[in-house]
């Protein structure tokens, strides 16, 4: 550890009553907004983690609450020997450290799969009412993205009409790919449709080891069932459930959500535009969206462009109207329509306390209840919108959003927002901090910009692989946490993986890092990168890091994923490619959903800060080396994060060992009879 | 710096489509909307759209589709900071160019129908230089020489050279490569072409050198020669992009040569072909884009000294040329196969009805002859003044343990290719009608007569070494000398022809397989029999024999041909194995004898096909040189695109020319006597054949029964010549059902 980080830390540790804005964010904007929040009297995540540590018990994944004979804290004794692994400590039931520790790391994958998947049933429901036409604010909109997955549901896109095949009514393929969609979440036969699009080799995997899942409901409720007190007791059987429950979330939950919110909205293709507080516009009405759902957000974009409303926000006084997002609502919208992103997760508070934010408008997930407080220091409307996520505070407002009157719902809260413009106080201090970016790739753009319209291709991307141009790919993920230097994590692996031309796919709170660290734009592969990544990113045109979106939308990582595998030369399974990922300071049971679905689809994943397992050696084994015989992926923990880094660079040099691909690639000559042996 | 091309190609994908847009609203004023629009002889229409996006512009109005598709292609220019990407755009853009060059290059023809000569060779004396868009004839001929390997690739190249010396000494490094040169645009009113002609270098598709035009639009010449192989040779539908593009890649290896200041115009062009996966390869400092993906290698690789260009050059395209290296005073090459001596450039001549001229080649005992020796007997060149004639017998005695008399012929007929592979020297005919005449240039440069010698020797032992161990080489030139050899060489012809006549495939054991052009054509399987010879004209069954011989894992594999399955229809057990293997699962079995019952596969290669034509009960044939419209409803074109890249086509069959008068040629189907309608130049070419095999099959006027264009190109048309004819098919049993 530098020296410079030895003051950090020591720092952190003797503020008692408030966070060192220095030691807690590598941002600046963030930095100066600690500071203001702490002149101004707010308080803030920062200074509440300076104030409470975590519980270590819990941290390390051995305390079990499921029964009220408990908590039972099942602490490793004293001359615990990691080669006998003999655990003294029971539970009154007599659960062991790796069964509580399985119970509590599978109720995670619950929870976070829970929420990806709910989203993603939100995402159908409105789809379903759009396809049926019965509602006018949303539309079938991406109709080639439609009849993409259409066939993946089951549903044909064509239909034989006196001996020929024709193509089928767009309308009809909508609503049935609509209801096909919905049965995913319960249907009572059959199994997750979506699990073939995973490679053939990694489907047969799973099916052979019995994790397929069945429909991702049933996968949820079980694991919950199997955890409740006297059920399932043995880490092993546990552990196939959560990766049965992780599967039907990335392969099923957050994949429909990606690919019905492309459909309704849109797929995304490259744009540009600005990341981190500084977009906050001090002469415009500030309306930030927070939260992770972009049905309602969706409408509030549209709502905005209407001249009308421009016109009403001059009326007010503003030169107009400026969104921005925080969290995985603003990566929705940044993807599709380039709306800037305000900040992390962990940015949601300093946003307000810039004193220039006219309403925040929330839907789920990832919204500190603290956001009401600090609001009420300000003058912002802060509103919350869904039926499921409501706070207790009495200055909330709650409008709760209803897709047949969702543009009236977007319009009312857009004029919430310009309403209060005027009741600004004198305290608005905006960072001046923003950061250029490109974002808005996928996996249909990064194929077409992988060689345009006529040869766009995965290929291209595999060939510079096996070239050595580019050494591997990361992908890197994630939360903030605020026991860990806000950002650090991020950007320090990222660029360790730049560095060592790993091109790095991100989404979630981590893009948004990078986003504001300058990673997502073309020039930064120049200043960043090692020559051979740099070199292919300037071919392209591209960012050495690519932003894909939200955190449902690391189902896209996935399909990219299957699509190198498709496009050749690097094996036939996900586990073949020299691939890794990372969730640097992850903080959300959804990252352990993410992180699990990403082993049990063959990828090493290492996270960073903690994991709730290290109390529980032997199952912690489990999962850092026996899941890599079971599946070819597993779990690492790693807090420094160079040597993070490090051991995402060394997984993707052995699996190009593995793949022969370690060696200079000789350029190869053909004459006449190698054209002959050409496959077909 | 690729963010500098992708700018400078956008900038002029923009350029080019407004231009164009331009070009067609002026057409639009000055003609008819429906007024046709064609390149010469092809069924391609313009073949770049017609390939790539399925689109057959047939009039002006037509254009208006594809114009708007490269209108939609363009995108949005590149921000200085903070760009999107632009490999794809780029892509595009450039795309979007061709498909406007292709547009311009159509419109010109409308307009100066004279521009071009659309010939094999230019008319350079009446300064008729570009030859423009190669026809459907010059495809087949040239197409088929990419697909058996003796043409390796192409280079196009753009622009001009710094001098005629330096564009001399870059075009003539790749015709010793044996690769096409594809010459298009000028720099500054210049052109490597007509540096060419000043260096006095021969230009025309026979040297490999072809002039197709004086702007970058013509270059579009290049690519729609190379997609109409992909379409005609490896059957790629039309507007199957991705398949024809990933097949050139694959298969064609070309690239390009950008000499002198690249402009927007070239930029979005060679981006354009990177598609293509035909990298660019430029003599000035303009950025490179080195990363490998669409292209096999390098994209752009720039700075390239004139010296290294060709090697250079085809090192980045992945191409693996073999040259053979012969010490004679001329260069050496198939690019010099097609050259003329024409009267002012002739020293001498042997041959050609002044003298007599004989080859013949002969068996020896391996103790009567010393490898190597090459002596001539008489006068040599040196003894001559210009414009003198000699006799000349090429004597060629050849021996080995390998060595057997069938052999023989198939190295004797390769005299004609390789003595006109010497630069400056042509060779016209064979055995006892040969004729050899040789240029003021290559005599300048030292040639003798016994540089025959030296370039059979030393190529019999290279392509032919496994077959023979010795060969000794004696060129006569005194007439009694000749007279003797003549004699003996005749006797010797009279044999062979009578052998391989009574040769039958109920003779043999062994058939032999040509999977040849499965470089193109994947799923193709020929199976050759002593009475079918390959359906592109190019290998009977002694010429397989001899080929696996000398390369036994090569093409030609020997098919044990089993038990008779049917021997009407010619199906045994032994194909029917082989050809599964061969064509890796997709055909399981096929009949060699019959065009309506499981037909034999056919590549886009061959040289006729026959259909079925119901209402005559009878079956016709259209030779591939022959571009009008046939009775089955289809050109011979459209025929190769339904069914060539290996499809067994139930109702039509590819065959070679000679198979035609085969005995066994649809056998099963009723023979020759089915044949009723054939083009008039492929009936009078063949016509003694026909004839001939006719009185074999009791029908001695059988030649006059058969139907021509003349007669009509219908069925309809052609019916009541055969009625009145009485032709045969008429009132045989019905063909189908």
């Amino acid at each position: 550890m530098s020296e410079e980080k030895k003051i950090v830390k020591k720092a952190v540790e003797k503020a008692e009553k408030f966070a060192d804005p220095v030691a807690s964010t590598i941002d600046p904007a963030s930095q100066q907004m600690i500071s203001r929040a702490q002149e101004l009297n707010v308080d803030t995540c920062f200074d509440r983690a300076a104030r409470m540590k975590p519980c270590n018990i819990g941290a390390t994944g051995i305390c079990c609450k499921n029964c009220s004979m408990g908590p039972c804290r099942l602490t490793l004794p004293k001359d615990y020997d990691e080669a006998t692994d003999h655990q003294t400590r029971k539970g009154i039931c007599g659960a062991s450290a790796n069964t509580v520790a399985a119970r509590n790391f599978i109720r995670m994958i619950a929870g976070g799969a829970a929420a990806h998947s709910d989203h993603g049933r939100g995402v159908a429901e409105v789809f379903l009412s759009a396809a049926r036409k019965e509602t006018d604010a949303y539309h079938i909109k991406d109709t080639r993205k439609l009849l993409e997955i259409a066939p993946a549901l089951d549903v044909p896109i064509q239909v034989e009409v006196d001996g020929k095949m024709v193509d089928r009514d767009i309308d009809e393929i909508a609503v049935e790919v609509g209801e096909k969609a919905m049965e995913e979440w319960g249907k009572p036969h059959g199994e997750l449709l979506f699990a073939k699009r995973a490679p053939k080799a990694r489907y047969e995997l799973w099916k052979k080891l019995g994790v397929v899942p069945r429909n991702i409901d049933r996968e949820i409720v079980e694991i919950m069932h199997r955890t409740h007190i006297g059920v399932d007791q043995d880490y092993k059987n546990l552990m196939k459930q959560g990766t049965r429950a992780a599967i039907a979330d990335g392969w099923g939950g957050s994949m429909l959500a990606t690919d019905l919110q492309d459909v309704l909205f849109g797929t995304p293709y490259p744009l540009s535009s600005e990341a981190n507080l500084g977009v906050l516009r001090e002469d415009h009405v500030n309306l930030v969206i927070h939260g992770h759902e972009p049905i309602l957000s969706e409408m509030i974009v549209a709502v905005a462009q209407r001249p009308e409303i421009i016109e009403y926000a001059k009326s007010k006084g503003a030169k107009g109207l400026q969104l921005s997002g925080i969290c995985c609502t603003a990566n929705e919208l940044l993807q599709r329509h380039g709306v800037p992103l305000c900040g992390t997760f962990l940015q949601q508070e300093l946003a307000i306390i810039t004193g220039a934010v006219d309403a925040m408008v929330v839907d789920i997930q990832c919204i500190m209840q603290n956001v009401a407080n600090v609001a009420n220091c300000f003058h912002t409307k802060l509103i919350t919108t869904h039926p499921i996520a409501r706070m207790e505070q009495e200055n909330v407002m709650h409008i709760e959003f209803d897709e047949h009157h969702a543009l009236e719902d977007a319009e009312k809260i857009v004029r919430i927002a310009i309403d209060n413009y005027p009741n600004r106080r004198n305290e608005v201090m905006i960072p001046k901090q923003k950061s250029p970016i490109v974002a808005g790739f996928g996996v249909e753009s990064i194929e077409y910009h992988l060689g345009g319209t006529f040869r766009g291709s995965y290929y291209t991307l595999n060939d510079n692989i096996i070239n050595g141009r580019i050494r591997g790919i990361a992908g890197v993920v994630g939360c903030n946490n605020a026991r860990t230097r806000h950002n650090e994590g991020h950007v320090e692996i990222v660029k360790e993986l730049i560095k060592n031309d790993v091109i790095v796919l991100t989404t979630g709170c981590n893009a948004i890092a990078c986003a504001m660290a300058g990673l997502l734009t073309p020039e930064a592969a120049k200043v960043y990168c090692g020559p051979g990544l740099a070199e292919v990113c300037e071919t392209v045109g591209i960012p050495p890091v690519l932003h894909v979106g939200s955190c449902v939308d690391n189902s896209r990582i996935l399909l990219a994923a299957a699509e190198v595998v498709k496009a050749g030369g690097l094996g036939n399974d996900i586990s073949d490619l020299p691939v890794a990922g990372s969730a640097p300071e992850w903080m959300s049971e959804k990252a352990i959903s993410i992180g699990h679905y990403f082993v049990a689809s063959g990828v090493y994943t290492v996270f960073g800060v903690t994991l709730p397992v290290t109390g529980a050696p032997k199952f912690q084994r489990y999962l850092f080396e026996e899941f890599e015989k079971l599946y070819g992926g597993m779990w690492d923990l790693e807090v420094d994060p160079i040597a993070h880094a490090q051991k995402m660079i060394a997984h993707i040099d052995k699996k190009r060992k593995a793949l022969g691909i370690d060696k200079a690639r000789e350029r190869v000559l053909m004459d006449m009879a190698d054209r002959q042996q050409l496959e077909a | 710096m690729s963010k500098l091309v992708a700018f400078a190609a956008i900038q002029g994908g923009y350029n080019v489509v407004s231009k164009t847009e331009g070009l067609y609203r002026r057409a639009l004023e000055t003609y008819n909307a429906d007024t046709k629009i064609e390149f010469p002889n092809t069924g391609y229409f313009l073949p770049v759209i017609y390939s790539l996006l399925g689109i057959p512009v047939k009039t002006i109005e037509d254009m208006k589709q594809p114009l708007d598709f490269a209108r939609k292609l363009l995108p949005p220019h590149i921000k200085g900071v903070n760009h999107l990407p632009y490999l794809g755009p780029l892509l595009d853009a450039g795309m979007a160019a061709l498909l406007c060059f292709e547009i311009q290059e159509a419109l010109r023809i409308l307009e100066q129908p004279d521009f071009y000569y659309p010939q094999e060779d230019p008319d350079i004396e009446n300064g008729k230089i570009w030859v423009g868009p190669a026809d459907d004839v010059i495809l087949r001929k040239r197409g088929v020489e990419f697909v058996d390997g003796s043409a390796p690739g192409f280079a196009a190249i753009v622009g001009a050279a710094p001098d005629p010396e330096t564009a001399k000494l870059i075009v003539e490094e790749y015709q010793r490569k044996n690769l096409y040169i594809f010459l298009a645009a000028n720099q500054n009113g210049t052109s490597v072409t007509e540096q060419l002609l000043e260096a006095k270098v021969q230009i025309g598709w026979g040297t490999r050198i072809v002039p197709f035009g004086p702007d970058i639009t013509s270059a579009i010449f290049a690519l729609g020669f190379a997609n109409r192989a992909a379409m005609s040779f490896g059957g790629v539908q039309p507007g199957d992009y991705k398949k024809i593009l990933k097949y050139n890649k694959d298969r064609i290896f070309a690239f390009v040569n950008a000499l002198g200041e690249v402009g927007t115009d070239w930029a979005t062009a060679a981006a354009g072909c990177v598609n293509w996966g035909f990298p660019t390869i430029a003599d000035t400092d303009i950025p490179e884009i080195l990363p490998t993906g669409i292209c096999t290698y390098e994209h752009v690789v720039a700075n390239v000294s004139h010296e290294e260009m060709a090697q250079r050059s085809i090192e980045i395209r992945g191409l693996k040329v073999q040259v053979s290296e012969i010490d004679i005073p001329c260069a050496f090459g198939p690019a010099f196969e097609g050259e003329r001596v024409r009267g002012a450039d002739l020293f001498c001549q042997m041959g050609g009805g002044k003298t007599q001229c004989t080859e013949y080649l002969q068996m020896a005992e391996m103790n009567e002859i010393e490898d190597g020796k090459i002596t001539v007997v008489g006068k040599d060149i040196p003894d001559l003044k210009k414009g003198e004639v000699l006799p000349l017998g090429i004597f060629m005695q050849v021996a080995g343990r390998e060595f057997q008399q069938d052999f023989e012929p198939i190295l004797e007929r390769q005299t004609h290719h390789l003595i006109n592979y010497i630069q400056g020297v042509m060779h016209i005919g064979q055995r006892d009608i040969a004729w050899v005449r040789v240029s003021n240039a290559a005599v300048e440069k030292g040639f003798t007569l016994k540089d025959i010698g030296v370039v059979l020797h030393a190529k019999f032992h290279q392509d032919f070494g496994k077959i023979f161990d010795k060969a000794q080489i004696t060129l006569y030139t005194n007439k009694e000398d000749v007279d003797k050899i003549t004699a003996m060489a005749r006797a010797a012809y009279k044999q062979r022809d009578e052998r391989v006549e009574k040769m039958t495939d109920e003779d043999v054991e062994v058939f032999y397989s040509c999977t040849l052009c499965q470089s193109f054509a994947p799923n193709h399987v020929c199976t050759v029999s002593p009475e079918r010879t390959g359906l592109c004209g190019a290998y009977n069954w002694m010429d397989c024999k001899a080929s696996y011989e000398i390369n036994p894992t090569g093409p030609n594999q020997p098919i044990e041909k089993g038990e008779c399955l049917d021997p009407v229809l010619g199906q045994w057990k032994g194909v029917n194995e082989f050809v599964k293997k061969a064509s890796r699962g997709a055909i399981d079995h096929y009949n060699l004898y019959s065009m309506v019952i499981d037909p034999m596969t056919t590549c886009g290669c061959c040289e006729c096909i026959a259909a079925l034509l119901p209402a005559c009960n009878g079956v016709m044939t259209v030779n591939r040189e022959y571009a009008g419209e046939t009775p089955c409803g289809m050109k011979f074109t459209t025929l190769a695109g339904v069914m060539g890249g290996g499809a067994s086509t139930p109702g039509f069959v590819g065959h070679g020319k000679f198979n035609t008068t085969q005995r066994k040629f649809i056998k099963g189907d009723g023979g020759l006597l089915r044949m009723v309608w054939m083009p008039k130049m492929l009936k009078e070419e063949i016509k003694d054949r026909i004839i001939k095999r006719g009185e074999e099959l009791g029908v001695p006027n059988l030649y006059d029964m058969i139907a021509d264009e003349t007669v009509g190109i219908t069925e309809e048309e052609i019916l009541p010549f055969l009625q009145e004819k009485g032709h045969p098919a008429l009132s045989m049993d019905p063909l189908v059902g």
